[in-house]
């Protein structure tokens, strides 16, 4: 290492902590693996295990959708619009990243449940009821994992160069059609990176989930929620459920990484 | 159909405050320093900025008034800005016939004509090409067709050779003067370079600080500057006096013999190549003679340009070998002559 012969000795203050640091994020894995019964697996995953795991990719899939949905009009609101009070707004989206998930699905049965605010009408005048569904689930999910998209696609919308915006305008294109045209594909990188951290998030959400949704198999039982439940009863149940999570998870950001994630275009 | 424009508009402590006239197939060059208000003018007229007060008004209707705005998209017009803003993730062909698909067209006659525009600009088999790929002068030109596509009424050019380099822009540049002699609508140049300004434009506007300075035919500014700016730019020693019979009084101190007696307030100009240096006082002829001390001196291509202090200061240029005979240093007092019948005069 020529570097390392030019500035000399790597300094140990900063190494040590590095090298725990890593272990500290490693090790616990690395335990799951090692303490994963590998012999009866395939007896281990059975026709719950797949329920749970189909559930957790429909519902976290879904919740993407939503997130994409309403998320990037909102991420193109505050980097574009000229709103006044942009500022607080961009804090007020990030608050579901810093509140407890366990908080925030107190306030979406508060808000949705069928004594809610809004569910109490949802309920009486369209007979929908989402707390304790499938849909429900897919709601906590969206709530708890949208930030993650929004200041993805709002860091991705500010430093894409508006005056590519006003080449559009004097060409003729109306503001939709030039963000449809012009913003949206400049911007693919950052919405795809968005929407990658907001499915693995969205994936491994438990508070909010169990909180509004509570724990039906096959309806809301999820993979981190039949985890924990597993983990009372039969513990090795609960580690093949863990490394199944685990690999699912890592394949999925394992495979966009390269193509999507590692940088713009 | 002519274009009238009176586009006022105010931002912190500038302003900006310009009449503009362009007849169609006019090409009118902004020409300008940087800071002078030039971008402000093209964004106001582009729409992509309102006017504080004024208007923008082409044959009968308003782009721009009291009471009535036309956004950029509604405004006929085509852009070439300065880096071109291609769209990165689209084709050449998909950037040219963006315009027309944005106002209309159907997908199959943009391509179509976008392919046309393509083979006029001489860009034939570039149709795929992403813009990365293209070289400055032909990304210049998709910028080109991509802003004529659509037929507009008014073509604004935003430093368009700017972004090129020296060989390339001669090229483009003819090329550029051709296309816009083709166009039959109204044509804004901005630019900071006069050579651009010159050889593509019927007319000049000088803009300094927000106002215009300067209006006119290429060929009378470059022989009649008005102000020591344009002066610069088209390579003249420049000086506001007032004359009396033969002799000017300069307002920047020392006097200049003209040949045709005139009164009242002049400019003069001449040539640094008029200006001729000496060791010791010439005599002779009637002309200018005044001593000065030399400031700077700068190689040009083919010859040397000195830079002289004095009553008036001067710009001279001299070859290569009366350089080595005089054997010039800044510092060293020197006589500068001009003859009077090298002088031009014309009223302030």
């Amino acid at each position: 290492m020529t570097r390392n012969r030019v500035r000399g000795r790597l300094p140990v203050v900063l190494v040590l902590p590095a090298v725990i640091g890593l272990a500290f994020l490693l090790v616990p894995l690395v335990g799951l693996l090692v303490k994963t019964p590998w012999t009866s697996l395939s007896t281990s995953l059975s026709a719950e295990v797949g329920e749970a795991l189909r559930l957790s990719l429909i519902c976290a899939s879904l919740a993407t959708v939503l997130c994409l949905f309403l998320g990037i009009p909102l991420a193109w609101l505050l980097a574009r619009s000229g709103l006044p009070g942009r500022g607080f707004l961009r804090a007020l989206v990030t608050v579901p990243l810093v509140l407890p998930p366990v908080v925030g699905g107190v306030a979406l049965l508060l808000v949705l449940g069928r004594r809610g605010l809004i569910g109490e009408h949802l309920d009486a005048w369209f007979g929908i009821s989402l707390p304790f569904t499938t849909a429900g689930v897919v709601v906590a999910e969206a709530f708890v994992a949208m930030p993650f998209l929004v200041i993805s696609v709002e860091g991705a919308l500010r430093a894409a160069d508006p005056r590519y915006e006003e080449a559009a305008a004097t060409l003729g294109a109306s503001r939709w059609l030039t963000f449809r045209r012009v913003t949206l594909p400049s911007v693919l990188p950052g919405v795809v990176a968005g929407a990658v951290l907001c499915w693995a998030r969205a994936l491994g959400e438990f508070g909010a989930t169990i909180t509004f949704a509570g724990n039906f198999p096959g309806e809301t039982t999820t993979m981190p929620l039949a985890v924990y439940l597993a983990l009372e009863t039969d513990p090795d149940a609960a580690i093949v459920l863990s490394v199944v999570l685990l690999l699912v998870s890592v394949g999925v950001l394992a495979g966009l990484r390269d193509r999507w994630i590692s940088g713009p275009t | 159909m002519t274009l009238h424009a009176d586009l006022r508009v105010t931002r912190g402590t500038f302003s900006l405050d310009l009449g503009l006239t362009i007849a169609p197939g006019e090409v009118v060059a902004l020409l300008g320093p940087n800071g002078a208000g030039k971008s402000t003018a093209l964004r106001a007229l582009a729409g992509l900025l309102p006017l504080t007060s004024g208007h923008i008004t082409v044959g009968e209707s308003t782009w721009d008034g009291a009471d009535e705005f036309l956004p950029a998209e509604k405004r006929p017009i085509g852009v070439v800005f300065q880096d071109y803003l291609l769209f990165a993730h689209m084709s050449a062909l998909e950037n040219v016939a963006f315009g027309l698909r944005a106002r209309g067209t159907r997908r199959h006659e943009a391509r179509a004509e976008a392919a046309r525009w393509l083979g006029r600009v001489g860009l034939d088999g570039y149709a795929q090409t992403r813009p990365r790929s293209l070289s400055g002068g032909q990304a210049q030109r998709v910028a080109l067709a991509r802003a004529l596509a659509t037929g507009p009424s008014l073509l604004l050019l935003d430093e368009p050779l700017a972004a090129l380099d020296a060989s390339t822009r001669l090229q483009v540049r003819s090329e550029l003067g051709r296309h816009l002699a083709d166009f039959g609508g109204h044509t804004l140049l901005v630019t900071h370079d006069p050579l651009d300004a010159m050889v593509l434009a019927d007319r000049l506007v000088i803009l300094e600080d927000g106002r215009a300075v300067q209006t006119g035919p290429p060929a009378e500014v470059a022989r009649q500057p008005r102000t020591d700016y344009v002066a610069n730019l088209v390579g003249l020693n420049f000086y506001r006096g007032t004359a009396s019979g033969t002799e000017v009084g300069l307002d920047g101190g020392g006097t200049l013999t003209i040949p045709r007696p005139v009164d009242g307030p002049v400019h003069v100009v001449f040539p640094p190549n008029a200006v001729s240096l000496h060791a010791e006082r010439p005599g002779g002829s009637p002309r200018n003679v005044w001593p000065v001390t030399v400031d700077a001196i700068e190689q040009h291509a083919h010859t040397t340009r000195v830079r002289l202090d004095g009553a008036p200061n001067v710009l001279a240029d001299i070859t290569t070998a009366t350089l080595a005979d005089l054997r010039l240093r800044p510092g060293d007092a020197l006589w500068a002559a001009v003859k009077a019948t090298e002088t031009h005069v014309y009223p302030a």
